[in-house]
């Protein structure tokens, strides 16, 4: 075979479909590392796509401090990409993050698993609303 | 007409006589009477999809007919109904005067597995390529040489084929190292933008694709039917120049053409 690992056709799609939305997006493969984000989810974050190429669960379910109402860090299993990673189920949730610039931003997110034609699971999505923008 | 007018099918010989039939356009129907000659045991047809382009020949393959036939029909799955079930739609009245399961030979169906499989003394490999409707494209492996099949298929709509990277490119790795590429080269590129999401590709896109898969030879196939022999001669030039190789490694698929991988 070829030497390279093809991406699934569902995440080049999605991508794809990613890559040219304005609303944020954020995309996990199965084991949760994040395989891309948009540009509008670079604004949202305040990092950039290159450098965040490959994070870790770990790592992006931290980094970027999310917290409840309450001021309380939100464990992944909790937050709605963490949801569709672990019980493959769609969630959605609002809470505050804090962007890599600096900025404390108040987003709503809706997740879902990604499953392909043989109902393998490929990996999972996660859409950004910035509450800021609601009018 | 030096081109040809059947639908997609393709006949693949590997060097120890097994047979691997690609698609089941028009084109299996002279096939298969040349079949009947061989009185093979077993045939392996490999769907790239059920678009009907790609299935219409079947119900005038000769071999079906034939209770010595051990049919082996391969193709991409879908999350609702199962192949066996979409392939029988069409070979049923009011499309089709005789149900599939009255056909004397033994017909199994398998959903293309996705990832690496054999048949034979080939290694088939085969994933999920970009085109309306589940569709998957194979690699054929064997002896030492490379067939890659990518009909039907529009890398462009999900990825800049020149700038992605290559696992972001529909159907990359089943063409990357081909010793020869069959692929999609419906449009010119001037008539691309009008039919973006119809799920095949244009010269320029195939140039690219062809130069960073690295590719031996490029067999331009699935001709828009409208297209005259002469528009076609014009196709294989174009390509060669934009592709920048000789005209030897970049030929355009006629009826009844033989090439040795």
């Amino acid at each position: 075979m070829s030497g390279q690992e093809q991406n699934h056709l569902i995440l080049i799609v999605a991508r794809a479909f990613a890559s040219r939305l304005a609303t944020a997006v954020f995309l996990v493969d199965p084991d949760g590392n994040a395989i891309y984000f948009n540009e509008a989810a670079e604004r949202l974050l305040g990092r950039p796509f290159i450098e965040g190429h490959g994070m870790p669960a770990a790592i992006w379910s931290t980094q970027f401090a999310p917290q409840n109402e309450r001021g309380e860090p939100i464990p992944l299993d909790e937050l709605p990409l963490g949801i569709a990673l672990g019980r493959r189920v769609p969630a959605h949730r609002g809470f505050e993050i804090r962007g890599l610039d600096g900025a404390i931003r108040s987003v709503a997110v809706t997740a879902f698993p990604l499953f392909a034609h043989t109902e393998e699971f490929v990996g999972a999505i996660a859409i950004f609303w910035d509450r800021a923008e609601e009018t | 007409m030096r081109y040809g007018g059947n639908t997609s099918c393709i006949e693949v010989r590997l060097a120890d006589g097994g047979l691997v039939i690609l698609d089941a356009g028009t084109g299996i129907r002279a096939l298969g009477l040349e079949l009947l000659r061989e009185h093979l045991s077993r045939i392996d047809l490999l769907l790239s999809h059920l678009h009907v382009d790609h299935l219409e020949g079947l119900g005038f393959f000769p071999p079906l007919w034939s209770p010595h036939t051990e049919m082996h029909i391969w193709g991409p799955s879908s999350p609702i109904r199962s192949l066996a079930e979409r392939v029988e739609t069409y070979f049923s009245p009011p499309l089709f005067p005789v149900h599939l399961s009255e056909m004397a030979a033994r017909v199994e169906y398998h959903d293309a597995p996705e990832g690496e499989w054999f048949l034979g003394s080939a290694r088939v490999y085969s994933q999920p390529i970009l085109h309306p409707g589940p569709t998957v494209g194979y690699r054929i492996e064997a002896d030492g040489r490379t067939l890659a099949y990518l009909t039907d298929h529009e890398p462009a709509l999900a990825s800049d084929v020149r700038e992605a990277p290559p696992t972001w490119i529909s159907g990359f790795s089943i063409a990357e190292g081909a010793d020869l590429l069959v692929h999609d080269c419906q449009y010119t590129d001037e008539e691309y933008p009008e039919r973006t999401g119809w799920g095949h590709s244009s010269l320029g896109q195939v140039a690219v694709l062809a130069e960073r898969a690295g590719i031996g030879r490029l067999l331009l196939f699935h001709h828009d039917p409208m297209r005259t022999d002469e528009q076609l001669d014009e196709f294989g030039d174009q390509l060669s120049r934009l592709w920048g190789v000789d005209g030897d490694r970049c030929v355009v698929a006629r009826e009844g053409m033989l090439i040795a991988v």
